[in-house]
């Protein structure tokens, strides 16, 4: 087994998430896009623990576990968040969001 | 090559090809579906490296939880059906910082791992691992399971309008929807209670 192909396929698929991130102005692929970075990490903690020698067996595996789990929470609250903005503002394109407080 | 080999250059042109038309696709739907793909492959790529229970939570959680959920938000939020024309932002700084992270981390890989060849390990089965994460990582599971039972909370709170203090003040242009209920938010308790009713029950 060649370890660069996974490794390389992961590098891709952070760039393209993070291209993703930047492009995008629905707040809702945005958040797909986040996935893939979560994904690209996950691919590249599974790789190395099939082929580094670690001192405790299976941690990489463990750890794409746990950010599986952190990406649900994460799914969770943001698409929570989405549809409060979509409620309010009747829009979810993320460069139309105010970032100051205006005191009315 | 191995036969390993080839099943992983496949399944990564796959998942990275479905990746690109998750962040170029005019369609919002389709980008949902093009991400099942994506996360599909990953599950195999990830059942090629004999991590088993990953690919299984994998296709679980990602597949099956989460993109209903993504695609849930697509609907909720009255996505227009078929193409639309204003998803992207003008992107060459995301096309210069996107390539510039992927291509750059591809290099700094190869130049790191070359053409070198490593034996796969035996499969991992789901005891082996069950048993190192209620052995060596039981503390961080807890503490997951604490995130996990937070980020529920705070996704009601988030969502209920009827819950903590009242965010529709701190929104310029808030009461898009009718603008008549702006004229006067000191005493529009009554009215503005109606219309979060409104907006609730078309949810």
């Amino acid at each position: 087994m060649r370890p660069v192909i996974p490794y390389v396929t992961a590098a891709l698929l952070f760039g393209i998430g993070v291209y993703g991130v930047l492009r995008r102005r629905n707040a809702v692929l945005l958040l797909m896009s986040v996935e893939l970075m979560l994904n690209a990490v996950n691919l590249i903690l599974v790789t190395a623990d099939t082929t580094v020698r670690a001192a405790l067996p299976h941690t990489g595996q463990v750890f794409a576990l746990f950010v599986i789990v952190i990406a649900a929470a994460e799914v969770g609250v943001g698409l929570a968040i989405v549809l409060q903005l979509y409620r309010l503002r009747a829009s979810v394109a993320v460069d139309e969001v105010p970032l100051e407080r205006i005191d009315a | 090559m191995t036969a390993a080999d080839v099943l992983l250059l496949g399944l990564g042109a796959v998942a990275v090809g479905s990746a690109l038309l998750v962040v170029t696709t005019k369609h919002l739907v389709r980008a949902g579906l093009y991400l099942v793909v994506c996360l599909g492959a990953m599950a195999g790529l990830y059942l090629v490296l004999t991590a088993e229970l990953v690919a299984w939570v994998q296709v679980l959680i990602y597949v099956g939880a989460v993109v209903v959920l993504l695609l849930f938000a697509v609907m909720l939020t009255r996505a227009p059906i078929g193409a639309s024309d204003d998803l992207d932002r003008p992107g060459w700084p995301a096309v210069l910082v996107g390539g510039g992270a992927g291509l750059g981390l591809a290099a700094l890989l190869v130049d790191a791992f070359r053409w070198t060849t490593v034996d796969l390990p035996e499969a991992g089965t789901a005891e082996r691992l069950g048993s190192d994460i209620f052995g060596s990582w039981v503390l961080p599971f807890e503490v997951l399971s604490v995130l996990l039972l937070a980020a529920l909370v705070g996704a009601i709170v988030i969502s209920r309008p009827d819950i903590g203090a009242d965010r529709r003040d701190a929104w310029p242009g808030a009461d898009r929807r009718d603008p008549g209920a702006g004229a006067d938010r000191r005493d529009a308790g009554a009215g503005a209670g109606a219309d979060r009713r409104g907006a609730g029950a078309d949810r």
